[in-house]
């Protein structure tokens, strides 16, 4: 007989699945799909040790296990449970994960400024998208909100702190993409911030993953800034022939020019394969690359809204070119 | 009439030396194991004594250690936390100063009992004066045979040091502490895995109070079941309570568990009563991140018993009308203190203290002392109290570490119990800053389950 | 201290051995363990930690420079500005407040002239309040390098302030 892996019953706002031993609940919940997937603002599926920190995937546990259905007392990260045979988790069917999660949402934008209008990340915004689903129409919070100054860290990224919310994710993509981390997070509780300590400029050749890998607009591509807002931007699959990466990109088109240059991200915004700096930032010419068709946005942000690669083909001479 | 099994012979002079330590029955626990016992034999003496940890959480020690993990090949690890830092609670620093070798004892057996060869003292840095007490004493421990490589024949090696921390609460917390002494920032791990299984460089480890540890001395010596003889009920052995706040006799006591509250606040063996005969307002009986009692509720329960010093009876009513034995760190407030400002004080400690890993605590503790510091000084609305409640309710279990509970739990019960007082600081706001509320109404309590 | 160069930092040799034992006291190659005391000891050392000790630290250690600054920005006890000779560390947590720790706050700055967090202009005393230190059953208190200074009333303050002007070292041990 061939080893074959037994499998574990799972069971997600009433539906019920089967996966492997040591998935998490939010994995379990994604290979379901739809409604019962968990916001994640921190967990990246790539990035080894990410996760359990923004706590918007808090998941009720209704009963523990067949063995022992006894429920967990305490909501859990469903980033980072693994799910036992005959689980039973109660994602948007439970009251008090909307109610927690209301509450992280509200947590999270106390020190949040808000700027969604002059934000690049607007339309892309995990946390626009997250405050939308399931926050409160108005903040009770009375205070001054916490802020920091921009600053440029490298040539071709913009740090704009205040708009941080520490989900690490950066950090994990420099320690485990690039040999020597030069940022990090730094000070401690909500003085935290991401930074390099001493003016340092952030040059390493898979460095610019970060911006991709961040959920709001904190780490922005300062070859892109306002040049356009994302959702005049039309996105296609491109590849190049690259020596660093596997040159499989997105392209963000205006007109005939590349506004920007992106990896590919899946519907859970998250990269399956991490580019170089140089595809992303210098390559912005048309002939760098070989256009494959309009880029599926499977999200329900402004981008997708207009559903424009179901219209007409678009009529520009690049695609012939593919 | 109450037992003292840790500080016997704390006033014996030079009791800090090694010489002292070892004539005064020193290290007679150390001979006895090495010599007479497996170190299964002491873990089960530990499960026998009843033993629970006394840096808060009052887990069963003896359950604790028999989840270590013992893969072939993998070298464990024994940790202590020296990491003090709970507002109220300074006893651990008084055991170390005072009998340093107690600990090193405490730490000989544990490590023994798990298999360990390489055991940490990890002390908060404030503490750097207490730290070079204990490296003097190791340096002792050394010198005459009970640490290194086959300690007085036994076949057992074991390397001991003491590792400092540099300011942060949160290290007291297991995970923290075991980031802080691999050289990280201090924050909290994810659980599971839990340290029995990965902890210290990914290796099975156990961290434990500096008080637990001193404990297994008296246990080796004297046998689990005699231990458990100590106390009451499920609250075994003795406790170190530190005493502090508007009391004649600040200090660090040990108790037999089981004495009542009454006798402990008012005996002249302990505290000797509230200081310039001032009435009892509130007592936090087990460290600041425990709930707040009303002068009504500390020295009886709700349902009209003696309230006594023990895990259960200190819990008796739930959070409706009980607290916790927590650290020990006893505060008690007499008619003059002002709960309002001890809880926006409480607040900006665990704002201050926060790692800020994770969203609830690093956003809601900040926001809790910004609304409790203007209630405080008469700026507050009447809404803020119901804000409090809710900006608790949303931190409380939501968090990656219990940093979160232990910043909800006093707001809670500062609500829960003195909310008059909390109204008054709106109705009053000028009154609020110049003169305190005094002792809040008694209130009747349907009878609770706890 | 004020320009301190990556070229002229450097421990004398007693320190540099101390390093060397306290990181053998860790396996090989967790020598990173050895980090928040070797900070401890820059600290007393070189006054703060600047960017340029804490870069130095990192090389004696074989770790990235941000993996200090990390840490170094973490906890309280570190300072990354220059500060005093002596700190004068007051605790204004639950039991000291009770016991008046605000007044000898005030206290201090008054007769230093200086306020919470500030320096003096001849650079001995930095004032800087500090959440619960363990000395809760001897409030008031303060803390000023190692030492504990505890059952603080003014005329203590006092005194300790000027044995400490005169001879600006709270580097050493013990308790009062």
């Amino acid at each position: 007989m061939s080893e074959q892996i037994q499998q574990i019953k799972v069971t997600i706002d009433d539906q019920t699945i089967m996966v492997d031993p040591g998935t998490t609940i939010l994995s379990a919940a994604r290979q379901i799909g739809g409604n019962v997937v968990p916001p994640a603002m921190c967990f990246y599926s790539s990035l080894k040790g990410s996760g359990g920190k923004c706590r918007t995937c808090l998941v009720e546990v209704a009963a523990g296990s067949e063995k022992d259905p006894r429920p967990m007392p305490k909501l859990v990260a469903s980033c980072s449970t693994t799910v036992m045979d005959g689980m039973i988790v109660k994602n948007k069917s439970s009251e008090r994960v909307l109610d927690a999660r209301k509450g992280v949402v509200e947590l999270l934008l106390i020190n949040h400024p808000l700027d969604c209008p002059v934000c690049d990340q607007a339309g892309e915004c995990s946390l626009q998208d997250l405050a939308f689903e399931h926050g409160a129409s108005h903040s009770r919070y009375e205070f001054e909100r916490r802020e920091f100054d921009q600053i440029d860290i490298g040539e071709y990224i913009k740090l704009h702190m205040t708009r941080c919310i520490l989900c690490y994710r950066c950090v994990y993509t420099a320690n485990q993409l690039t040999d020597n981390r030069e940022h990090g997070v730094l000070k401690r509780g909500d003085a935290s911030e991401i930074g390099t300590f001493i003016e340092n400029s952030l040059d390493n050749e898979f460095i610019g993953n970060v911006i991709d890998v961040c959920p709001v607009g904190a780490l922005t591509d300062r070859t892109f800034r306002f040049r356009s807002r994302v959702w005049y931007t039309k996105p296609m699959d491109a590849s190049c022939s690259c020596g660093k990466c596997s040159g499989n990109a997105v392209v963000w088109m205006i007109g005939n020019e590349i506004a920007r240059v992106t990896a590919r991200k899946d519907k859970y915004g998250e990269v399956k394969e991490f580019i170089c700096n140089d595809c992303r930032f210098n390559k912005k010419e048309l002939s760098d690359w070989k256009i494959e068709g309009p880029r599926h946005i499977d999200r329900h942000s402004v981008i997708s809204a207009n559903h424009y690669e179901k219209a007409a083909p678009i009529h520009t001479p690049l695609l012939n070119k593919a | 009439m109450s037992r003292k099994l840790l500080l016997n012979n704390v006033h014996v002079e030079g009791i800090h030396t090694y010489d002292v330590y070892r004539k005064t029955g020193g290290y007679a626990a150390v001979e006895k194991a090495l010599k007479s016992m497996t170190p299964e034999e002491v873990v089960e003496e530990v499960k026998k004594s009843g033993l629970r940890g006394r840096g808060g959480a009052g887990f069963p020690t003896g359950m604790k250690w028999s989840f270590i993990a013992k893969p072939e090949g993998v070298p464990r690890h024994f940790l202590c936390n020296a990491d003090e830092s709970e507002p109220g609670t300074f006893k651990d620093r008084y055991l170390m100063e005072k009998i340093p070798h107690l600990l090193i004892e405490g730490m000989i057996l544990s490590s023994f009992a798990l298999g360990c060869e390489q055991s940490y003292i990890y002390i908060r840095g404030e503490y750097m004066y207490v730290l070079r007490i204990l490296e003097k004493a190791i340096a002792e421990a050394y010198q005459n045979g009970w640490l290194g490589k086959n300690i007085k024949g036994s076949g057992f090696n074991l390397d001991l040091s003491v590792s400092p921390g540099a300011g942060a609460y949160i290290c007291g917390e297991e995970t923290a502490l075991i980031e802080s002494l691999e050289g990280k920032r201090g924050n909290p791990r994810m659980k599971p895995p839990f340290p029995a299984i990965q902890g210290l460089w990914q290796r099975p480890t156990v961290v434990n109070n500096v008080e637990t540890i001193c404990a297994v001395v008296p246990i080796v010596n004297e046998g689990g079941e005699a231990y458990a003889g100590v106390g009451i009920g499920r609250s075994t052995g003795t406790k170190l309570i530190s005493a502090g706040g508007n009391i004649n006799k600040p200090g660090v006591y040990e108790i037999e568990m089981g004495i009542s509250v009454e006798e402990f606040i008012y005996g002249d063996q302990y505290c000797g009563g509230i200081k310039n005969g001032k009435k009892l307002k509130a007592c936090v009986p087990g460290g600041s991140s425990v709930p707040i009692l009303p002068h009504y509720l500390v020295c009886k329960t709700a349902e009209g018993t003696d309230r006594l010093m023990s895990y259960e009876s200190l819990a008796e009513g739930g959070f409706a009308t009980g607290s916790m034995l927590g650290s020990g760190g006893f505060i008690v407030y007499d008619e003059d203190q002002c709960i309002v400002r001890n809880t926006w004080n409480f607040s900006r400690f665990y704002h201050h203290e926060s790692c800020g890993q994770c969203s609830p605590c690093r956003e809601g503790t900040g926001w809790m002392e910004k609304v409790l510091h203007r209630l405080e000084y008469g700026h507050g609305k009447i809404e803020d109290i119901d804000l409090l409640w809710d900006i608790q309710r949303k931190i409380e279990g939501n968090t990656i570490c219990p940093l979160g509970d232990a910043a909800a739990w006093p707001v809670a019960a500062a609500i829960r119990h003195f909310r008059e007082e909390f109204e008054w600081h709106v109705k009053e706001p000028n009154a609020c800053t110049t003169r305190n509320y005094g002792l809040v109404t008694e209130k009747v309590f349907e009878k609770v389950n706890a | 201290m004020e320009n301190q160069n990556i070229e002229n930092i450097q421990f004398p040799k007693e320190l540099l051995d101390e390093v060397q034992r306290i990181t053998s006291l860790f396996p090989e190659g967790k020598q990173k363990s050895a980090l928040i005391r070797v900070l401890h000891i820059a600290q007393a050392h070189f006054g703060y930690l600047s960017a340029p000790v804490m870069d130095y630290v990192a090389r004696l250690l074989l770790i990235q420079p941000i993996e200090v600054y990390e840490v170094a920005t973490f906890y309280s006890m570190y300072d990354t500005q220059p500060v005093g000779k002596v700190k004068l560390e007051v605790c204004r947590t639950g039991p000291c407040m009770i016991e008046g720790a605000e007044k000898i706050v005030s206290y201090i700055e008054k007769k230093l002239g200086i306020k919470d967090g500030e320096t003096t202009e001849d650079g001995i005393f930095t004032l800087k309040t500090v959440e619960c230190l363990g000395a809760c059953g001897y409030a008031p208190m303060l803390q000023a390098g190692e030492k504990f200074h505890e059952h603080l009333t003014e005329e203590k303050v006092d005194v300790l302030i000027e044995q400490y002007r005169l001879n600006p070292v709270a580097n050493y041990m013990g308790q009062e």
